[in-house]
């Protein structure tokens, strides 16, 4: 089959690769007929997480039809469904699934003896997203071995376009769980960091959850038109100070809940001195990420305050004010997506007309064209916000 | 260097194998880029290492010490032109080529016996300055974002009943869960959608 393979540092390529079988009962083979390049797969692109083997296939959005069952998950799946993968792979039935912590699955992780060395404890297998998380195959690719498949799918009716449910795998739950877990209660300011696609689903996430105002920061232009057509207020952070906007937006007080959908990868330029300070000690290997945005958030958010992180960040982050943080009761959220416990909700709401979450795709091509589309995405060439592949 | 090395970590044994590989995302100036800051790296390294063999060669007696500090100063130029930044670092590759061109220039007289050596390692720089302005341009011009080219998506609302329409809609059928909501109790377990599957 072809697929999106790493090989190093921006080399991605359209190889041509053995397919995959079924391996373990619980296993299905789905034919892939849509997938997307995630904001979090440039952090591979750019080989942030050193734990990727040349030759490992790329993706964790992806959606398609069941073409093969393995025998213990026959009762949930059968051939010709139509299913959207999430990008965490769950059990089902650890403790941390229970509670509906997938993306803490204990199980799922095959490599959990490299997740225990690098998070103190194993999180859950991602598709797609370094030897950390297990290892697996990714879903940039014709065809896709889920594993544990009798949990990880979310079943979808014919009749939809890919468009409106692809992002059932990642960017919709992962926005939505970020407007949830920043507890948004009607009459509260809600800031966005980053206009990149999850921040996209979070501005539309925080509308339906009741804020009275958000307001989108980015520095693209582009991007802040599709966040101002969702209702939000816009700060240029290349045009304006974020902090006087924000205070100046909130009668002094800052905004009660600050998402996070930036991470790791925040824009590095003079205007943010930070920023460049973070880049070298990365191209050093002395820091992992550029919490800029972090520092920015807990600075200006109210006391008493929820600051809700999405954003991926990998590792060590250096002056994050954690004095600010306390002095100020701030409440910290934030998880890779619990994506099958929002979900049927979403899915609910995407067939009651409440949120088309198509409208975030800027670039629709075929897989082939997925090695120049990671540099297109990369550098935000073309108004590219959200690139969506068909094998 | 993958951490992978080091940690022995391999891909699972019925993973799918790369049978052939296809074209890449590495345009032909980012692989010049490359090739440059490696040789940055093998020059800054020769420089540290052996500044009186060099002097010596070129005829450049007395000037070790300049000599090391360009090879730190290539190791420097190295790091951003081989990261993703290379631009950064191709323009400091370029600035240097001038102070290499510069420092040689001072050699280029017949009253220095090493003369020719000095002259052939010019033309050296002078070759390679070439290159790391042609990579230059072609990494800025792969990556660049076009000017005027911002697209206006203020008609992609993705909330087909209208912004001010939808707001709170989704409180009329869902609440904070427990976990989630200011009073910050421990979740309760949810069953996910698909697991009622």
């Amino acid at each position: 089959m072809k697929a999106l393979v790493w090989h190093g540092k921006e080399d991605i390529r359209y190889d041509t690769v053995s397919d995959p079988a079924i391996e373990h009962p619980r296993d299905a083979i789905i034919k892939v007929t849509s997938c997307a390049i995630c904001g979090s797969d440039l952090h591979l692109f750019h080989n942030l997480v050193p734990a990727m083997l040349p030759g490992d296939i790329m993706g964790h959005e992806t959606m398609g039809e069941v073409v093969d069952v393995g025998s213990a998950a026959k009762g949930s799946l059968k051939k010709g469904d139509r299913v959207v993968i999430p990008f965490t792979i769950q059990c089902g039935e650890c403790d941390q699934c229970r509670r509906g912590n997938f993306s803490v699955c204990e199980r799922s992780n095959r490599k959990k003896e490299v997740g225990d060395k690098a998070f103190g404890h194993a999180t859950a297998g991602l598709f797609g997203y370094t030897h950390l998380t297990g290892g697996y195959p990714g879903g940039q690719a014709e065809y896709l071995r889920v594993p544990f498949a009798d949990t990880t799918h979310i079943k979808v009716p014919h009749g939809i376009d890919d468009e409106k449910l692809l992002f059932l795998s990642d960017i919709l739950p992962t926005g939505w769980q970020a407007a949830v877990q920043a507890d948004i209660q009607p009459g509260d300011t809600v800031a966005v960091w980053g206009c990149g696609p999850v921040g996209q689903m979070a501005i539309r996430s925080a509308i339906l959850l009741g804020a009275e105002q958000v307001v989108a920061i980015d520095h693209l232009p582009e991007r802040l038109s599709m966040a101002a057509a969702a209702g939000a207020i816009t700060i240029d952070f290349e045009q304006e100070s974020v902090v006087e906007r924000l205070n100046a937006l909130t009668k002094g007080r800052g905004p009660d809940k600050c998402i996070d959908a930036v991470g790791t990868e925040a824009h590095v330029n003079l205007g943010q001195p930070d920023t460049v300070l973070d880049r070298a000690k990365q191209m050093l290997m002395a820091e992992n990420d550029r919490p800029h945005v972090l520092r920015e958030m807990i600075y200006v958010c109210r006391p008493g305050g929820v600051i809700s992180i999405v954003g991926v960040y990998l590792g060590l982050s250096d002056k994050v004010p954690m004095g600010q943080a306390m002095n100020k009761g701030l409440t910290f959220r934030m998880a890779q997506t619990h994506v099958p416990r929002w979900t049927g909700d979403l899915l609910r709401r995407i067939e009651d007309g409440q949120i088309d979450p198509s409208f975030v795709i800027t670039h629709k091509v075929d897989l082939s064209k997925g090695p120049e589309m990671y540099a297109t995405f990369r550098d935000k060439a073309d108004g590219c916000v959200k690139v969506m592949l068909q094998p | 260097m993958p951490l992978t090395n080091i940690t022995g970590i391999a891909r699972s044994e019925g993973d799918p194998k790369v049978e052939r590989k296809g074209p890449s995302s590495l345009t032909g100036a980012d692989q010049l880029a490359r090739a440059l800051g490696w040789f940055s790296v093998g020059l800054g390294l020769a420089e540290l290492i052996a500044p009186g063999r060099l002097a010596r060669t070129l005829g450049l007696d007395g000037k070790e010490g300049l000599i090391r500090a360009y090879g730190a100063r290539e190791l420097a130029s190295a790091v951003p032109t081989l990261s993703i930044d290379k631009s950064v670092g191709l323009a400091a590759r370029i600035g240097g080529d001038a102070l290499d061109l510069a420092t040689l220039a001072g050699a280029l007289h017949r009253d220095n016996p090493k003369w020719r050596n000095a002259a052939v390692a010019t033309a050296l720089v002078a070759g390679i300055t070439l290159l790391d302005v042609a990579a230059f341009k072609g990494v800025k011009a792969a990556h660049a974002r076009e000017p005027g080219a911002d697209r206006d998506y203020s008609d992609r609302s993705g909330l087909p009943r209208g912004a001010q329409a939808s707001r709170g809609l989704a409180r009329k059928d869902f609440d904070i869960p427990p976990d989630y909501n200011a009073e910050g109790r421990v979740a309760d377990a949810l069953p996910a959608p698909a697991l009622q599957a």
